[in-house]
């Protein structure tokens, strides 16, 4: 057990490195920015009829005239209190909105992570099994179609034939407008479409990895081998086996990818998630924002890959017996 | 098709063809020009793409879009590359401290979803052309890379690569003698491969608002436009930017895809 204990904490280690690394590069890179806050947020002519002592105000309040060392510093201080600012844009606590915006968007992202990784190894296993034929060849054209099909642009014609043409489903926001309290079918509603657009876009990478897996695992020599003593079942018994290892890969690196993919589908979609917080702030030079979210989301990966080397071991009987060995 | 390496060829030939296709139309044809005696016209003859609330032909919008796409994937798919070539050879050749840096910028790379720090650094940049070119450019080479240096670290183990270092071989010849065209096929096959997500990264941050400015006709800008006129019910003004967008870049896809399988030794002789 205690290999297993430093393993993880090796890994948590470096975890806390990556995240070091992750805050400084986006703080570095959103300094580097020539655009001015004030110019973006407040407006060129509103600025000309401000008076000096305005301006100076407001550039204190969007820390302007910080030098760039300390106010690092103390973001990373009080971040590692648990604190990480104020969000400019929304003038409430970034922690607060972050949280308030995940748990809109978690619904989404993990009914979509949930469904793309099943679809996504069903139709690569179909694909695989079948090399060549014509299962194969359909998985095969629709997963590159769709891959190399912008995932935003997914969404505006899910959105024209369901929404604008059918009317069945609605056009965007996670509930109606001016709702209220919302039930639980009607956010269902409201997340069918984005999530939809997610799960397709997510599954069709996922199935062109496991069919090249599954190829590959049915080439090798202990499935001849097996296949020559007459064995039955080879799909069940020792292909899903060996396609499990990087099949949880895949899973776990795909949360990047839909966190990614999130931001585009919640702009098409106007779901107030975090996506959609990141590109506002994004455009709106919201720093700490941005950055709280910049951090979060490379948690939710970094966390993420942890997971799953931890379940290599789990999965893997060679790797639990390797890393006890050493 | 008659066999595999005739069709491979046939595609890479048709998407080169369809590539300067573009590039051409897209460089010679004059700007679009406003004519509002003839906005909002679905897609007819005279106007296969349809109009748009200005009366500018869709159609010639598209392949400007298209060709300043196109030339932005190929630039920023050749850096990443080249990029991706270098760090996972020094990686794999250098080992020590220098393959543990580069190990971890890998990670920390691949720790922000792509579309995240794209926007980051063209903020970075003050957006536009630049900022959306060195995002798309500086945030995919990662996985290239990380593919090359696991290749060359397995190399480096090999037998014949072993012998040539005990027989006195400098590590500078193994490595242009040796290594890097073992990894070559890998490379063209990345390059290729990358050339699509360049295309579609630029054209989502484009219409994220953080790419090229509106007044470009890229073809992000033309879909993220098209937004606003969706639920009046013209279709055909993200339908066809799409469709052909999304033709050019499967287009590719395929290209590398079967690229990559001819060139691996493996599987070429299938």
């Amino acid at each position: 057990m205690s290999h297993r204990l430093q393993f993880t904490a090796k890994k948590l280690v470096r975890m806390a490195l990556l995240l070091l690394g992750v805050s400084l590069t986006a703080f570095l890179l959103m300094n580097a920015s020539p655009l001015d806050p004030l110019q973006t947020n407040v407006g060129q002519a509103a600025l000309g009829s401000m008076s000096p002592e305005q301006i100076a105000k407001l550039e204190e309040y969007w820390g302007a005239d910080t030098p760039a060392a300390e106010r690092y510093l103390s973001w990373l201080g009080s971040a590692l209190r648990g604190d990480l600012g104020v969000s400019l844009l929304y003038r409430r606590p970034v922690l607060e909105v972050i949280g308030q915006r995940l748990s809109t968007s978690l619904w989404l992202l993990a009914c979509a992570w949930v469904l793309s990784g099943a679809l996504g190894l069903g139709l690569g296993l179909l694909a695989g099994a079948n090399r060549g034929r014509w299962p194969d060849r359909l998985v095969r054209g629709c997963c590159l179609t769709v891959s190399s099909t912008p995932a935003f642009w997914l969404g505006l014609l899910l959105l024209i034939v369901f929404a604008v043409w059918l009317k069945i489903l609605p056009i965007g926001m996670a509930v109606p407008i001016g709702g209220g309290q919302a039930t639980l079918l009607e956010r269902l509603r409201h997340a069918l479409l984005p999530g939809l657009t997610l799960s397709i876009t997510g599954a069709a990478n996922i199935a062109l990895h496991t069919r090249e897996k599954v190829v590959d695992v049915l080439d090798s020599d202990y499935i001849l081998f097996a296949r020559a003593r007459g064995e039955r079942h080879i799909l069940r018994r020792h292909v899903l086996r060996n396609v499990a290892l990087p099949a949880v890969t895949l899973q776990f690196a795909s949360i990047g990818e839909l966190i990614g993919g999130s931001v585009l589908v919640e702009q098409v979609f106007s779901y107030p998630g975090l996506g959609q917080a990141a590109v506002s702030a994004g455009l709106g030079s919201d720093m700490p924002l941005l950055l709280g979210i910049t951090v979060v989301t490379a948690a939710l990966v970094f966390g993420g890959s942890l997971t799953a080397d931890l379940l290599y071991g789990a999965i893997d009987p060679r790797i639990r017996k390797g890393a006890a060995a050493q | 098709m008659k066999n595999r390496r005739q069709s491979t060829l046939l595609l890479l030939l048709l998407a080169g063809g369809a590539l300067c296709a573009v590039m051409l139309a897209g460089a010679l044809q004059p700007d679009a020009a406003a004519d509002f005696s003839q906005k909002n016209l679905p897609p007819c003859l005279a106007h296969p793409f349809g109009t748009d609330w200005l009366g500018r032909d869709m159609l010639g919008r598209t392949l400007a879009g298209l060709s300043l796409s196109i030339r932005l994937g190929l630039l920023t798919s050749a850096v990443s590359a080249a990029a991706a070539l270098a760090l996972g050879t020094a990686s794999a050749a250098l080992g020590g401290w220098v393959d543990s840096a580069i190990s971890w910028l890998i990670d920390l790379v691949m720790g922000v979803p792509h579309i995240l720090l794209i926007m980051l650094i063209s903020l970075a940049c003050g957006r536009g052309f630049w900022g959306v070119t060195l995002g798309v450019a500086l945030s995919h080479w990662p996985a290239l890379a990380r593919v090359l240096r696991g290749e060359a670290l397995q190399l480096r183990q090999a037998p014949y690569l072993q012998m040539a270092r005990r027989m006195g071989v400098p590590w500078g010849r193994v490595l242009t003698g040796h290594i890097v065209p073992h990894l070559l096929p890998q490379l063209w096959a990345g390059l290729i491969l990358q050339f699509p997500h360049a295309i579609l990264h630029e054209a989502s941050v484009t219409f994220l608002g953080f790419g090229l400015p509106p007044e470009e006709p890229a073809i992000g800008v033309i879909l993220s436009e098209s937004m606003a006129y969706l639920t009046t019910g013209r279709w055909w003004l993200a339908l066809f930017p799409g469709l052909t967008l999304a033709a050019t870049v499967s287009l590719f896809a395929l290209a590398g895809e079967r690229l990559r399988l001819l060139l691996a030794p493996a599987s070429a002789q299938e």
